[in-house]
């Protein structure tokens, strides 16, 4: 009797989770699937159908964006509307900062509406706000579609990226500091610490202690759990149906690089720099060839992890809506039902794996920032 | 490269960098410190009772051992006592023996002794009675048959040289 | 994208592949000789590999 409980328990227990698992892919289906491109570009505002569409919507949606869109339909009269809600602009002008909501461009991505904005003229074209130059009406093209009679401004917007990443940080903060709390209590967590706490000893444990040792861990553990919580929380963020791609942003990951980069070299004892500029042990010679290439490796080091992240996570999000979108593309040979079963079935697959990639892109950051920090505070013993 | 200098986003480089800085102190001041020493309470107290648990081990181990060592000493202890006992009373007998076998030999010496006393007394008794014996013998001798002197003198010698007793 | 670059994109996914399946294949032995190993050995493969991967991206983006 019991035995049977159990199992049933069990059993309801998967079931529940394959639920899970449909239910989220098939809503990142929808959400991304049936969403038309937002980029209002010339020729009118449509349903995507063409391959040449769905390339353009896609790489539309790897990059950043100035507002928050959900969905589009049109309605009853033909007009196509937006579901979404816009952003704060704030950009840094000719005339000092300028703040605006993102809803005065009018889901205009083509650089044709300009903003007026205390006599400073705006645009925005391919997600990316130009000013006018003074006199100028309208934005001229060159043949590499740069605009030419208007310049980029410094763009501190809360964009799409900004907002999930600024929702990011809440929810760590939020979650570590109750987990913190948690400790004054009792000494066994209750909840949803219960999670975290494993994932900290495992930061701790797997990726801090064997990399930088024992006796300094304690330093650079912040910055490592840090990196690695938002690094995994935004990945995951990027696989729900909302469509934020944080980690996907090559400033972002620049960033992360950088701080790994800053904390090596800033904590790098004068062991590491003698094996950078004159390698022991080896000829003389020898010793002038490899400064330069050593030199350079401290720089490919961080420029793979910020590559490496952005590319992955990019190419992730390109792999899932594509074949997403095999449910359109394939809709005249297969049949709609054959479509969308082909591509639900193979997403699910793709989206199973982005959920591992998810993890892995994060451990293997931390992992190697705490490679390098460790290679980098280690004391050699003279060799 | 150009695609990805023009993807470039410096607006949400800076904003990323300054959030980052600012999130990594905050979690530290108010997140990781917190937990990392929680933990490290945590495992230090495990290891202690740990520890301890290991001592208590050792130490019942040592005091039953201890105990057992008491005890085979007892035992012994006892076997010593037992086997002095034993020895003390065999001595005890032997001696006891000895001593009885020197007082017979003693008692039954002075009792020879005292019978030879005895006995040499009874004999010259025995001599001087006999002596005196012989003395009226003689003298009925004498005066029955005085006539026969010589005769009578030769017997009376007969008759000492019979008598004389050891 | 020209015909050059997808050409370079495709040897350096060949010359990835053969990289990761070395990685992958090397480390699957050496788990199944001395499977005590394994965290070790994985962990050191999840290295080696994420560094060739980011050798290849950088490749890739490098000459796109």
């Amino acid at each position: 009797m019991k035995e049977t409980t159990h199992m049933n328990l069990r059993k309801s227990g998967r079931n529940k989770l394959l639920g899970l698992i449909s239910l989220f892919v098939f809503c990142s289906a929808f959400a991304s699937g049936t969403a038309p491109k937002s980029d209002g570009d010339s020729e009118g505002h449509g349903a995507i159908t063409s391959e040449s569409e769905i390339s353009e919507y896609i790489l539309h949606h790897i990059k950043d964006a100035h507002d928050f869109h959900l969905f589009s339909y049109d309605d009853s009269e033909g007009h196509r509307r937006h579901v979404g809600f816009p952003l704060p602009v704030i950009v840094h002008t000719s005339k000092g900062i300028k703040t605006f909501m993102s809803s005065k461009f009018h889901h205009d991505d083509s650089g044709h509406h300009v903003v007026e904005k205390d006599g400073v003229a705006l645009v925005k074209y391919h997600e990316k706000i130009y000013e006018l130059d003074q006199g100028a009406h309208r934005v001229e093209f060159d043949e590499a579609h740069h605009p030419t009679n208007a310049h980029a401004v410094l763009d501190l917007s809360v964009t799409k990226s900004v907002f999930g990443m600024l929702l990011v940080f809440t929810l760590l903060i939020f979650w570590f500091r109750r987990h913190a709390l948690q400790y004054r209590k009792n000494s066994i967590p209750k909840g949803f610490s219960r999670i975290l706490e494993p994932l900290v000893i495992y930061v701790r444990d797997e990726i801090a202690k064997p990399n930088i040792g024992e006796k300094q861990y304690r330093k650079f553990i912040g910055f490592l759990m840090t990196v690695f919580f938002f690094i995994w929380t935004s990945n995951l963020l990027g696989l729900m149906p909302f469509g934020f791609n944080i980690t996907g942003q090559i400033a972002v990951t620049f960033s992360l690089a950088l701080f790994t980069y800053s904390i090596t070299h800033f904590s790098a004892k004068k062991d590491y720099w003698k094996h950078i500029f004159w390698m022991p042990g080896v000829p003389i010679p020898m010793k002038i060839i490899l400064a330069p290439i050593e030199l350079l490796g401290t720089l490919t080091k961080p420029f793979a992890l910020m590559v490496r992240l952005f590319a992955n996570i990019s190419a992730g999000h390109i792999v899932v809506m594509s074949i997403i979108a095999i449910g359109i593309t394939l809709r005249n040979t297969m049949g709609v039902i054959g479509a969308s079963a082909l591509s639900f079935a193979l997403s699910l697959f793709i989206t199973t794996i982005e959920l591992l990639v998810a993890f892995l892109q994060a451990y293997i950051f931390t992992m190697l920032s705490a490679l390098f920090i460790g290679m980098a505070v280690e004391e050699h013993e003279h060799h | 490269m150009d695609q990805l200098l023009n993807d470039f986003s410096p607006g949400l480089f800076i904003i990323q960098s300054v959030l980052m800085l600012v999130v990594i102190f905050l979690m530290i001041k108010f997140a990781w410190k917190p937990i990392i020493s929680a933990l490290d309470e945590r495992e230090e107290g495990i290891k202690n009772a740990l520890e301890s648990a290991e001592k208590a081990k050792l130490e019942m181990e040592s005091i039953s051992s201890s105990n057992e060592k008491l005890f085979n000493q007892a035992r012994e202890e006892r076997d010593t006592l037992l086997k002095e006992a034993r020895e003390i009373k065999a001595k005890i007998i032997a001696e006891a023996e000895a001593n009885a076998e020197a007082e017979a030999a003693k008692i039954i010496a002075s009792a020879k002794e005292a019978i030879e006393a005895e006995k040499k007394e009874a004999l010259a008794e025995l001599k001087s009675e006999v002596a005196q014996l012989s003395i009226s013998v003689a003298e009925k001798l004498l005066k029955e048959e005085l006539s026969d002197a010589k005769k009578d003198a030769s017997f009376v010698n007969g008759l000492l040289g019979e008598v004389n007793l050891k | 994208m020209t015909i050059p670059n997808l050409v370079g994109a495709g040897l350096i996914v060949i010359g990835a592949g053969i990289g990761l399946g070395q990685i992958g294949g090397k480390a699957m032995e050496g788990i199944a000789r001395n499977p005590e190993a394994t965290s070790k050995i994985q962990t050191n493969m999840i290295i080696i590999a994420a560094l060739l991967e980011g050798l290849a991206f950088a490749a890739i983006f490098l000459g796109k």
